[in-house]
């Protein structure tokens, strides 16, 4: 789960990392009063969205009075920003933060992630903050710094201190370099994240630390004990759809193809989507139902899909275990027939009972094209959606 | 025998009264696994599926020598029971449990780690299918019946994936050995390299088989340690050539971070290596056919 960047950084000031005075805002008159309460002469107001590269596309803005404060949230608010990490669609502007603008002496990149191949907490930092890590390693990579963290003892102060040191931190500043990692390091720990990144990291022309950007993602696994990180989920920043499915227990992904797929297991639903591009055809979602798949997760999946109005045919392909055949296919019966579906299915059954399956849907009269296997199930999806379209022959 | 377990592996079951612990419990038991006892915290003293139900693991193994445990427990809690099986000196478990948070895995790593290689307990899962020599044991939630006894050894993240394998394999006549699933989260208990170095090892396998996805390091790691190291040959797939960057598969670790995660670029390296890839999950058996006859 993510959460904005005024989330994570009231988040992490109380692990003691510093941050720029600020608030948050909803509306231009709010962000006008936020700006008067911080008080200064400039200011920073910036969209809050889920996503990375705000500022390349207008979502960060200073402002040097009242009024530019005023026409810049005005012309925020309600927007669609589309970066680099969004998608097309981009992201809805429902919530600004207004802080105090910072004059930067330089900048220094601070990341914290779970590293599977050393299955440990590590530290990535560099003293060339200001770009994406991934910029940062394509150009520089001897300046990227890595520190794992044991995690039995967890990190120590010396640690930090090595780490700043190498960061080229002044040494008036260690003491405060040192609390903002191992501030992050707590929050990253107590917190179950997976992801802490300050970028950039920056040392004022005053002589401070402060983290100027503030990213936190969370272990959705973890979320059941974390009840005070699950109320900062923001349902607007997630995929509507995506949304809809996960709240009832479904596990979907919205695609570009038109080739809705419903399979249980997620490496099945995987091999199934390459089955259909390799068919020819494009998948126009992810979706494992689950293990169990039972008639009401099978019915409501078909409304998922359905839902897509790219969808122009769908492919079932179920391996069934415990969950035997002969229910799944019930399923599919009644999903078929309570729905009123004008587009081609394909159902390929396999597993346990998979002859009483197949019987149980061919004398229900539904209008299912049954397959044998997964390269049959993909040709004839296609050879359907091709014929449904016009597009056969082609 | 075949890895991991045979038909005289002695087995236990964490969380064995519970709801999901006792269905698998009678399934396995009447395709024929030897589980011997079954551990609830609370229940010792009692029995359950014509069987002695202890409150620890270490009581369990004292009193009945178990040597295998298989994990139900949700998934707050299962972290937990893994350590306990460690330290009762369980020699394999399976980890069946989903949603297990990814810093309780840590813990659980970082605290097998007190015990020297030889007195290690072997771990797979968590979220994941389990493991069975077919004929012999079953140690997980698989329908049984798609296996036939045989030589050739599978490793797979995904469940549903695994057994779509077996079945190709059934309809082509070969058997399996023993057929591994790691499990689909970020960090587990055994990787692809750990079980293929068991496969390598084994007298009764004579192929590979390797079933992977996008995301996280281990397949490529496998692959070069095969190239290196084992001489039986090795199939692969890995699926999710259609899956966008950054976005989350259902498996947990199933997303693309890095490079050398995609699909595409670990099929370059598992060929690089010398793996046999099946060039869509429809043929993975038939790959495995080829590579036979040779």
């Amino acid at each position: 789960m993510d959460i904005h960047e005024y989330q994570a950084k009231e988040l992490l000031s109380n692990f003691g990392v510093t941050v720029p005075q600020g608030g948050l805002a909803y509306s231009p008159e709010q962000a006008v009063y936020r700006a008067q309460e911080i008080g200064g002469t400039a200011w920073v107001v910036k969209a809050q969205i889920h996503s990375g590269g705000r500022g390349k596309v207008g979502g960060v803005k200073v402002c040097q009075n009242a009024e530019e404060v005023r026409t810049t949230a005005a012309n925020l608010l309600g927007r669609r920003l589309v970066t680099h990490q969004t998608g097309p669609r981009g992201k809805l502007v429902h919530r600004l933060y207004i802080e105090a603008a910072t004059e930067i002496e330089r900048e220094i990149y601070l990341g914290l992630v779970l590293d599977r191949r050393m299955e440990r907490l590590v530290v990535i930092a560099s003293p060339d903050g200001g770009m994406d890590i991934e910029e940062i390693s394509a150009k520089r990579p001897e300046h990227i710094v890595r520190k794992a963290i044991e995690p039995a003892v967890g990190m120590q102060a010396f640690e930090a201190r090595e780490l700043a040191f190498k960061l080229g931190v002044d040494k008036t500043l260690i003491s405060q370099a040192v609390s903002t990692l191992l501030g992050c390091y707590r929050a990253f720990r107590d917190l179950d994240a997976i992801m802490v990144e300050i970028n950039p990291l920056v040392v004022t022309r005053d002589g401070r630390l402060l983290a100027l950007d503030a990213k936190m993602s969370f272990d959705d696994n973890a979320l059941f004990r974390r009840p005070n990180i699950s109320e900062l989920r923001d349902k607007s920043q997630e995929d509507e759809r995506e949304m809809r499915a996960t709240d009832r227990g479904l596990n979907y992904i919205g695609l570009e193809g038109n080739i809705g797929c419903i399979i249980n297991g997620a490496g099945l639903a995987m091999a199934t989507m390459d089955m259909v591009k390799h068919a020819g055809g494009e998948p126009a979602n992810f979706l494992d139902i689950g293990g169990g798949a039972s008639p009401e997760r099978v019915s409501k999946a078909f409304r998922l899909v359905l839902d897509d109005p790219k969808v122009e045919a769908i492919l079932v392909n179920i391996f069934a275990g415990i969950n035997r055949c002969d229910w799944v296919a019930e399923g599919i019966v009644q999903a078929v027939s309570e729905i009123d579906i004008k587009i081609p299915v394909v159902v390929r059954l396999s597993g346990t009972n998979v002859e009483k399956g197949k019987k149980i849907i061919k004398q229900s009269r539904v209008s299912c094209i049954m397959a044998d296997d997964l390269e049959d199930a993909a040709n004839k999806v296609i050879v359907a959606w091709r014929k449904h379209t016009g597009l056969a022959g082609k | 025998m075949a890895i991991l377990i045979d038909k005289d592996t002695r087995v236990l079951i964490q969380g064995f009264t519970g709801q999901i612990g006792s269905f698998h419990a009678a399934e396995m038991i009447q395709y024929g696994t030897n589980v011997v006892c079954g551990v609830t915290p609370g229940k010792g003293d009692t029995r359950h599926l014509d069987r002695p139900v202890f409150n620890t693991v270490k009581e369990a193994v004292e009193q009945t020598g178990a040597e295998a445990s298989i994990a139900f427990v949700p998934a707050p809690f299962a972290a937990d029971s893994i350590m306990e099986a460690a330290d009762a000196h369980i020699r394999y478990c399976v980890a069946i449990t989903d949603g297990i948070p990814a810093q309780d895995m840590i813990r659980v790593k970082r605290y097998m780690r007190r015990y020297r290689r030889d007195d290690k307990m072997i771990l797979t899962g968590p979220n994941c299918a389990g493991t069975i020599s077919p004929g012999k044991s079953m140690l997980g939630i698989m329908p049984g019946h798609i296996y036939t006894p045989g030589r050739v050894g599978i490793v797979s993240r995904s469940g549903t994936l695994g057994y779509e394998a077996a079945a190709q394999m059934q309809a082509l006549g070969i058997g399996i050995s023993t057929s591994v699933g790691i499990g689909g989260d970020p960090i587990n208990g055994s990787s692809f390299r750990d079980i293929i170095e068991l496969f390598e090892q084994d007298p009764e396998t004579d192929a590979i088989v390797m079933i992977g996805e996008i995301g996280g390091p281990q397949e490529a790691e496998a692959a070069q340690y095969s190239k290196a190291h084992v001489q039986k040959p090795v199939v692969g797939y890995i699926a999710g050539l259609t899956a966008p960057k950054g976005r989350r598969m259902g498996h947990a670790g199933a997303i693309i971070s890095a490079f050398g995660e995609s699909a595409a670029e670990k099929v370059e390296i598992l060929r690089e290596c010398g793996v046999h890839v099946a060039p869509d999950p429809a043929h993975i058996g038939h790959v495995v056919a080829e590579v036979m006859r040779k």
